[in-house]
């Protein structure tokens, strides 16, 4: 298991926190909350080691649409870069409601 | 109780297989009165497996809801089969445990509340193994405190199914109820072929997992109570009318008597077909009326 972290500049308030997903094999669980401050902090942890450069491109795309102050924390049981990215939208869909 | 298989209405019904163990508690709740208790924003989670290389989950993969059923008090507990397996841990355990201990708890201060477990597990959680254990015994003691006052009901829709040492947890339970595509039992059908060989069981023959363990043989035999269909608003009312009957006048663990006569009386010089079982065990209804 490989614990990666990443820091991104945010400015907008969010207002309502949000579970989705599940570690099961092949998918992930995605806890996104509001947070004070201009930044938005990761935290990953998977199952599958050496993907770093992988991870950080798909937060960056993620990113570079989505502008909410939050802390996201990920626990990763092997999904694909296209599932964590539709994780990651479930995740903010649940929270704008 | 045992519900016709409606191929007619399966477009329209909505699945109780598919829900997550979160969704699949929050609906068997009155609409609006369920709380969720130790959710995945608290991250009590197993402090075992990273040290082992293996991802955690926010809730250890139990969710625990607190709310109303037919306007009564009643705790449910639901386990994820999609993480780890369902497998029970230190983390899991202790929060099936104390929802179980606050409920009869509850029950003593005059407050009846029924506990419903969605049990979609393969029993103790290998790299928790002690603790796993320990967890069931101490799940068993509440189960066996909590059934004197209000009903235990356990729901295995499937698709893991109920094994190890949680099935003895559902053995205890005041009333179970399976789908078709459940399976409930003591050892795993891997289990089986490891330790005695294919030639007792085939665990890739799929035809004969489910005329063993699965749901329609378990209710015929007479070791459930409720046969549903995978439909989420069945499901809901069969728990509901159980909760209704209370507690049940001789639990089936306590049919030790009854249980003993049945393999006393088994012939095993010859091979039995599960078919053959159903006629000679019969169903739970007349389990129910012998004490």
């Amino acid at each position: 298991m490989e614990q990666i972290e990443f820091d991104y500049p945010s400015k907008r308030k969010v207002s309502r926190k949000a579970h989705v997903g599940v570690v099961g094999s092949g998918d992930l669980e995605v806890l996104l909350e509001p947070v004070e401050g201009e930044s938005s902090h990761v935290f990953v942890r998977t199952s599958v080691d050496g993907f770093r450069d992988t991870w950080k491109a798909v937060l960056d795309r993620f990113f570079a649409k989505y502008d909410g102050v939050v802390r996201i924390q990920i626990n990763d049981a092997g999904a694909t870069p296209g599932s964590v990215l539709l994780r990651l939208e479930q995740a903010v869909e649940v929270s704008e409601q | 109780m045992s519900y016709e298989r409606d191929d007619a209405n399966s477009i329209n019904r909505q699945s109780f297989i598919e829900l997550d163990a979160r969704e699949r508690a929050k609906a068997l709740f009155d609409v609006g009165t369920s709380r969720e208790l130790l959710g995945p924003f608290d991250r009590v989670e197993s402090p075992w497996l990273s040290m082992q290389g293996v991802t955690p989950q926010a809730d250890d993969g139990c969710v625990v809801m607190k709310g109303k059923i037919s306007g009564q008090a009643a705790v449910v507990v639901a386990l994820e089969g999609a993480f780890q397996g369902g497998s029970m841990g230190e983390v899991s355990g202790a929060k099936l445990t104390a929802a179980l201990d606050l409920a009869c708890a509850d029950n003593e201060k005059g407050v009846p509340t029924s506990a419903v477990m969605l049990l979609e597990t393969g029993g103790v959680r290998l790299q928790e193994a002690n603790l796993g254990l320990a967890a069931i015994a101490e799940i068993m003691a509440s189960i066996l405190a909590l059934r004197k006052h209000a009903p235990v009901i356990s729901v295995t829709a499937g698709t893991v199914g109920c094994f190890g040492g949680m099935s003895l947890a559902a053995g205890l339970s005041s009333y179970i109820v399976l789908t078709r595509e459940a399976r409930l039992g003591l050892n795993g059908p891997e289990v089986i072929e490891q330790e005695s060989g294919v030639d007792e069981f085939d665990s890739s023959d799929r035809a004969l997992i489910w005329a063993i363990h699965g749901g329609e043989q378990r209710y015929a035999t007479g070791l459930a109570d409720a046969l549903v269909e995978d439909d989420t608003q069945q499901l809901a009312d069969v728990v509901r009318q159980l909760i209704a009957k209370g507690v049940p006048p001789v639990h089936r663990s306590s049919q030790v008597a009854l249980y003993r006569g049945r393999i006393a009386a088994l012939d095993t010089s010859r091979q039995w077909e599960p078919r053959e079982l159903r006629a000679t065990w019969g169903t739970s209804s007349s389990v129910e009326e012998k004490p």
